[in-house]
């Protein structure tokens, strides 16, 4: 196809609650049409991320084209662009929504419609998108078809009665979906010749391409040598490449135009020339305005992350900066604590969010990290009338000098089977909750309304969730804004020292019990040493608890036997490399996990 | 006059794997000893050809139980032993034993054939306790074990004994130690159990969620106790403690045992056996099967060098912090003037600030030119020994 009119072309998102099939159909669809053999399709082809495959979801949003020959005998262009499914990811699916036209819901025959399943089709709606059913997993012995596409009916509002059922996983009635995504996702819409107007939707960065755009050309045609701006940043530059995406790699074309999806590249050296969000003009010929862009979002948990190893200070800012590159919502800043050195303090959108690019750096840039408790920001009101962000909790003011704090509450909704009502209404309780409302989309399953304040989630809230409803639950929320409350700070004293990087903020209510577990969590991890520990919670210099790490008695090899000393140096070797992996404060050693045990202070 | 050389052999079989020991060994057949045998003797022999200048002051056979195999096997190796190697007229031969593999007809038959030292493996003088152990002996086996060893004219005897057994008390730990004491063995080595992977007590109280099925461990208060009684209780019937697990009476120290913490050299025979010869160390392979197999089909020269891995060349950073974390196994400790005589630097130059500090924690003394553990220092001493380890930039 060398010249593709707009008419034959549908770009497309896939939107769903975690684990109702998403990525199997992204699979199917890329099969189906041909793009690649079956030989050559690895399970999952847009999750390519080694840690996404791990877990099974999808993180980064990933753009593939395919080429589909429909019924009515013409050639289709499809450019699909997956989204990830999880809460703490939905900027990222509003970035990928901007680049589409419709989107099609996929719902699990089983489960229904889920608490995700309503926020994706609402930001879907919101970005004007034609939305599709498709019931999916239909294969399953609980399938109940019929059932779920009255459901997507009565609780979405969208016509369901004729969507097609699926099975992403043995590909039957893919062949509808095809034949669907043709007629009902509209075509895309804009004039070629134009001044160009086109969406940054991603970008990422190659070591010899430089900082490639992902986008949706609204307006106008580029190609290479377009001398380029970015209307935000003003940044110009000549273009080099532009082309489209294949299954995991970049395939070159001539140019690309109004209704296209596609890459640029154009020596840019600097990922902050070309922001997400932004417009690419022609330099020469610009457009009027920029298109709207998105709304940026602000990371809501922060935590302290230090190199394990001090001398790693620059390698963790570096790893830092590069993940930032394609992760705008990724924060953060310098920090130094007396316990572990120089770090950066981090802002996520989540814990999940924190807890993937943890993982990435330890993985991808082979860091090893030692990582403090998350913190919310708070707004600290002081006497003076000042108001105070805070995000790190060793920043609190004395308490002679605040009036009174603040702390961010959340909306959240949860999706739950009437049996397990009971139980998460009382986790819902034990974690603050205000109860709001409650209603049932069916004779059995019903949406609890609860505000929540952020910082009774961002724990183990998810965990307990799933564990009191026998993994039935599901769970979103939005922010509401902050709301005024009592707030301590409880420091960690180690041998009478306070440790800074084990102080958090908690409320007041909760100070005594999470201190005394807290306490409780250190004593197991702290390893008795050469004298007593004493470990003790204090809020304001007033202890109110205590633990103590017993004095070391014995340590002591057993028998060495045949002269096998060689195995003896490896043990004394260990002991020493142990050492190395602790945190020297004051006089003790702490090892680095002991500074994430205040996530495990399990509830039950 | 020629250097001093040890020569450890080992001998991998026993008759049931112990529920505590993670030491290479196992039942086997005759034949498969037979072979084991013939396989070490070609080793032995081998291997002298490189320690020619060498005078060698201890021979130990350790395993295992050594007294399963016939004392004309245990001459045969001793003879391939005196053949090859220079031995001396007054070196200290060793054979580790235990109880209920032997008679008095053995025990003279090993006498002749030159052992003079015996080291039996009692463990414990309560038989529920030796039971637990996975022992194949009684009290009574032992004793009688004991005497034919004393009528066979031995007079240099080694007990073993281990304190923190499962189901043990300090009272029935204070027994037998009054009971081993009593009997006069010329050294006693008192270790406490330690549950090491692979065994069964490991698979007992470390791998279950359920210990209580099986008798309990000592707690750390009981088992502190009847380390201070061992200190207590020997110390009263004349042994003195030269070595952290180690008690003898005067001069009749282990000097094998010793030779290890001083850095003599040593060759080590048979499957996992570990020598120290020329600042090299190596371990042999461990694979019974196929270190009898080598022997059997290579060129002599070839076998020796299939049997040995690990070989490490260690430098002298290695042999420095050797030197200290072996040395202060001893009572005695390292002696600073052997050190600068060694190493053609203080001990001042390299250790200065580790020394310093861990004087300050009372956990070292310096005194009379040596450096040695305090009894503080003696109960944690790996992390004492840790400290001599240098980082590899730190080398001078």
């Amino acid at each position: 196809m060398s010249v593709i009119d707009q008419k034959h072309i549908r770009n497309f998102c896939i939107i769903a609650h975690i684990d109702h099939g998403k990525s199997t159909l992204a699979d199917r669809i890329i099969e189906d049409t041909g793009l690649l053999t079956s030989r050559e399709m690895q399970s999952q082809v847009l999750d390519n991320m080694d840690l996404e495959r791990e877990r099974g979801i999808t993180i980064k949003a990933q753009t593939v084209r395919t080429v589909y020959k429909a019924k009515d005998g013409e050639e289709y262009v499809f450019n699909l662009i997956d989204t990830p499914g999880h809460v703490d990811f939905n900027y990222e699916v509003s970035r990928s929504l901007a680049a589409c036209d419709g989107a099609i819901l996929v719902v699990d025959a089983a489960q229904g419609v889920e608490a995700q399943t309503l926020a994706n089709v609402y930001l879907a709606l919101d970005h004007d998108l034609d939305v599709f059913p498709v019931i999916n997993k239909v294969d399953l012995p609980s399938a109940d078809p019929d059932r779920v596409a009255e459901e997507i009916e009565d609780v979405i509002g969208i016509e369901a009665t004729d969507a097609p059922r699926i099975s992403a996983k043995t590909g039957l009635n893919i062949d509808q979906v095809l034949e669907e995504i043709v007629h009902k996702i509209p075509a895309p819409e804009g004039d070629p010749e134009a001044p160009l107007q086109a969406l940054i939707f991603d970008s990422v960065y190659d070591s010899y391409k430089g900082v490639i755009v992902f986008c949706r050309i609204k307006e106008g045609t580029v190609k290479k040598g377009t001398k380029i701006q970015m209307m935000a940043t003003g940044a110009k530059e000549e273009v080099v490449e532009v082309g489209y995406f294949g299954a995991g790699r970049f395939i070159p074309c001539d140019e690309l135009s109004a209704g296209m999806v596609g890459y640029i590249t154009a020596s840019i050296k600097n990922v902050k020339d070309a922001r997400v969000g932004d417009t690419v003009t022609d330099a020469d010929r610009p457009c009027d305005e920029p298109l709207p862009g998105y709304k940026k979002v602000n990371p809501m948990v922060y935590c302290g992350m230090y190199p394990a190893d001090g001398a790693k200070y620059p390698d963790l800012r570096d790893a830092l900066e590069k993940l930032q590159l394609n992760d705008a919502s990724l924060q953060f800043e310098p920090e130094t604590s007396i316990a572990l050195g120089f770090g950066f303090r981090c802002g996520f959108l989540g814990l999940l969010h924190l807890e993937i690019i943890q993982e990435r750096l330890e993985r991808e840039y082979n860091l090893d990290l030692v990582t403090t408790a998350p913190s919310v920001i708070y707004k600290v009101h002081k006497t003076n009338g000042e108001v105070i962000e805070l995000t790190n909790p060793s920043n609190l003011p004395e308490p002679s000098e605040i009036d009174y704090m603040e702390e961010p509450m959340v909306k959240a909704e949860i999706m739950v089977t009437s049996e397990f009502i009971g139980a998460i209404m009382d986790l819902c309780q034990e974690r603050r909750g205000e109860y709001q409302g409650m209603e049932y989309i069916e004779a059995t399953r019903a949406v609890l309304h609860y505000h929540l304040p952020l910082n009774e989630i961002i724990y183990d809230f998810f965990d307990a969730l799933k564990s009191r409803s026998r993994g039935y639950a599901s769970f979103d929320y939005e922010m509401l804004g902050y709301k005024q409350s009592s707030l301590v700070k409880l420091d960690i004293l180690v041998n009478k020292e306070e440790v800074d990087a084990l102080s958090f903020i908690v409320f007041e209510g909760s100070a005594y019990d999470r201190g005394r577990k807290m306490c409780e969590k250190l004593k197991e991890e702290i390893p008795r040493q050469l004298f007593e520990i004493p470990i003790q919670a204090a809020i304001g210099g007033k202890i109110i608890a205590r633990e103590t790490v017993k004095a070391l008695r014995k340590d002591v090899l057993a028998k060495c036997y045949g002269g096998d000393i060689s195995r003896k140096r490896k043990l004394l070797e260990k002991q020493k490399e142990g050492k190395k992996r602790m945190r020297q404060v004051g006089n003790v050693e702490i090892p680095q996990k002991a500074f994430m045990s205040v996530l495990k202070l399990d509830d039950k | 006059m020629k250097q001093e050389l040890e020569i450890y052999i080992h001998i991998p079989f026993c008759v049931q794997k112990c529920a505590y020991c993670d030491f290479l060994s196992g039942p086997a057949g005759r034949e498969e000893q037979e072979a084991y045998v013939r396989a070490l003797r070609r080793e032995i022999s081998t291997a002298s050809k490189m320690a020619e200048e060498y005078e060698v002051s201890t021979v130990f056979l350790g395993g295992g139980t050594p007294s399963i195999l016939p004392p004309e096997a245990v001459d045969g190796i001793l003879r391939t032993v005196r053949e090859s190697f220079s031995l001396s007229p007054n070196a200290e031969i060793t054979m580790e034993l235990n109880p209920g593999t032997d008679g008095k007809e053995k025990m003279e038959a090993y006498r002749k054939a030159g052992i003079n030292r015996l080291s039996i493996g009692l463990q414990s003088a309560n038989d529920q306790e030796l039971h637990t152990l996975g022992r194949i002996h009684t009290w009574q086996d032992f004793r009688n074990t004991y005497e034919a060893a004393r009528k066979a004219g031995f007079a240099n005897i080694n007990i073993d004994l281990m304190s923190a057994i499962p189901g043990q008390t300090l009272k029935s730990y204070e027994k037998t130690l009054e009971r081993v004491c009593s009997l006069c063995p010329e050294h006693i080595s008192a270790y406490s159990l330690i549950l090491e992977e692979g065994t069964l007590f490991w698979d007992w109280y470390e791998k279950t969620d359920h210990p209580k099925d099986h008798p309990p461990l000592p707690d750390e208060e009981t088992e502190r106790q009847m380390y201070e009684r061992t200190k207590e209780i020997l110390h009263g019937y004349g042994y003195e403690r030269y070595e952290i697990s180690n008690y003898a009476k005067k001069g009749k120290e282990c000097r094998h045992n010793i030779g290890y913490w001083r850095r003599i050299p040593y060759l080590g025979f048979g499957v996992g056996a570990a020598s120290l010869f020329e600042e090299q160390r190596w371990s042999n392979l461990r694979d019974r099967k196929k270190y009898v197999e080598i022997w059997s089909e290579n060129e002599p020269k070839e076998a020796l060098l299939l049997t040995r891995e690990e070989v490490q060349k260690l430098s002298g950073r290695e042999a420095q912090e050797e030197t200290m974390f072996l040395g202060l196994r001893m009572m005695e400790g390292v002696s600073e003037a052997e050190f600068a005589a060694r190493f053609h630097h203080t001990v001042e130059e390299i250790y200065g600030d580790e020394i310093r500090e861990l004087e300050q924690e009372h956990l070292i003394q310096r005194k009379q030119g040596r450096i040695a553990l305090t009894d503080h220092g003696i109960d944690v001493s790996n992390y004492v020994m840790a400290c001599f380890l240098k980082e590899e930039e730190e080398e001078i």
